[in-house]
């Protein structure tokens, strides 16, 4: 049943070489850790990859009790932590998987740079990865404030000095980012929201897909 | 050689011919002897159970230790000493220094931090050659160490010389609770100097907040009037002097009030 459903849409869109391309590849023996237990170092990045689906998971079931709204963002917090059926797991897995995926991507990139494994032809997925380094970190700092308790305030107020004290176009960043020149607060916490959630996700996933369409056109780096 | 080993592939994005192009491409890995495996399925339930174990540990460190709350934001507070996240704490540490901080903000704030995530962004163009063992280049190598031990250095000064117990006490989730301010208890409360350091809802300002203590009156009256005294150091000062402050009598109804409130 399954089999023919599946050959109706292939005879019509010719789907197998588009899923074809990403399953069929050979994985040769330097990065495997069934042949040499060392190459468990290949294994970082798609361990970062991991928990970013379990952060976007999670962090979809959050967005179903939390409040973007200095009034009621951490008593939602406090409900889905005491509350909720589950809700300390969830949280506990976006909370922890924070920290975890910039660990994870820390070894990845330290993989990739003694590995030598950013030389010609894959200088370009260097700087993507580079970015989606940057843009973790963003998606780290700006979830910080979002449960809206003592430490996220007041950790959000020194990073918005840091990025105030940019020459020149400091006071824009700061005013882009907490909504007011001098105010952290009601507008500070929704855009850090809309950040958290729609702005570098976007780009997360952009550049995710670039990553890993660059890897499949260039293979993985050979042994050393 | 055929690329793969003779495995056949419907879909292959792969950009043919690179080594024939750029001759200091490493050769295709299907070149290199070995047991090269297909990927699907057989190479991706390895990795899935790597996963999977990588999974449980995590899991495990989800319930051990439940995400930290702390008390709800409140600008207002000025005492309050901020702590970035662990993984933001070299750069916070950075900033005290004096040679990156004050004048100097631009220095430790953006200059140095640009630069190293600048040299990162742009490492495959700093470091051209086609030597690829960490060992044949010794500056890439060298400078990327000297940066992790920088930032382990930094984030170990950090921990080291932040207080922990006062960062916990401050974070502590206060509970609100109604208190009767008719009681006679918090009128002896508001008289006496107790209300200096504990707030006027005894919520606790320079002193800890004095609802839900889980002391008995005894103790209350010992606290209020010999104070605090903790590994030789008065942490609390000696308040309540029986005949200046209040009657004996004054004493125990004030440390029954205070011992009576409870949190919701």
């Amino acid at each position: 049943m399954l089999n023919k459903l599946y050959d109706w849409v292939d005879e019509r869109l010719d789907i197998t070489p588009i899923w074809r391309d990403i399953a069929d590849h050979e994985v040769p023996e330097h990065v495997n850790p069934a042949h040499h237990f060392s190459a468990f170092v290949y294994c970082f990045g798609g361990l970062t990859f991991f928990i970013t689906v379990i952060q976007i998971l999670s962090g979809m079931f959050l967005t179903m009790y939390y409040v973007p709204d200095i009034e009621n963002a951490w008593q939602s917090v406090y409900y889905l932590q005491n509350e909720v059926a589950f809700g300390e797991i969830v949280r506990g897995m976006h909370h922890w998987g924070a920290s975890l995926v910039v660990v994870m991507i820390f070894l990845h990139t330290l993989r990739v740079f003694f590995t030598g494994s950013y030389k010609k032809p894959r200088e370009l997925n260097w700087v993507v990865g580079v970015m989606l380094f940057g843009v973790i970190l963003g998606l780290s700092f700006t979830g910080y404030l979002l449960p809206w308790d003592m430490k996220a305030l007041f950790a959000t107020k020194v990073g918005i000095e840091i990025a105030a004290s940019v020459p020149v176009i400091g006071e824009t960043i700061k005013i882009l980012l907490a909504g007011d020149s001098t105010i952290l607060g009601a507008q500070t916490l929704t855009r850090f929201f809309a950040i958290h959630v729609f702005f570098l996700p976007a780009a997360l996933l952009g550049l995710l897909a670039a990553h890993f369409i660059m890897i499949r056109r260039q293979g993985i780096s050979g042994p050393l | 050689m055929h690329r793969g080993k003779g495995m056949k592939f419907v879909g292959d994005s792969r950009v043919p011919g690179m080594e024939f192009r750029k001759p200091n491409v490493p050769k295709d890995y299907s070149e290199y002897p070995g047991k090269t495996e297909a990927f699907w399925p057989n190479f991706l339930l390895k990795e899935w159970m790597i996963g999977a174990v990588f999974l449980i540990g995590y899991l495990l460190l989800t319930v051990a230790h439940p995400s930290p709350l702390e008390g709800q934001a409140d600008p207002t507070n000025t005492a309050y000493i901020p702590l970035p996240d662990w993984y933001f704490l070299f750069l916070y540490q950075l900033l005290k220094y004096e040679f990156a901080s004050g004048p100097f903000n631009v220095v430790g704030a953006i200059i140095m931090p640009g630069l190293a995530f600048g040299a990162l962004m742009l490492a495959p163009f700093l470091d051209r050659g086609p030597e690829r063992r960490p060992s044949k280049r010794p500056l890439p190598t060298g400078f990327m160490l000297l940066a992790i031990a920088s930032i382990i250095f930094l984030t170990w000064e950090s921990v080291a010389n932040h207080d922990w117990e006062a960062a916990e006490a401050q974070g502590q989730i206060t509970e609100e609770v109604e208190i009767d301010t008719t009681d006679p208890g918090y009128e002896i409360y508001s008289a006496s100097s107790c209300i200096s350091c504990h707030g006027d809802n005894l919520e606790g300002q320079v002193g800890p907040t004095l609802v839900g203590t889980g002391l008995s009156p005894e103790e209350i009256a010992e606290i209020a009037v010999n104070g605090i005294e903790a590994d030789g150091e008065q942490t609390m000062p000696p308040s309540f002097e029986v005949g200046v402050d209040g009657t004996e009598e004054d004493l125990q109804v004030l440390a029954e009030f205070i011992s009576g409130l409870e949190a919701e």
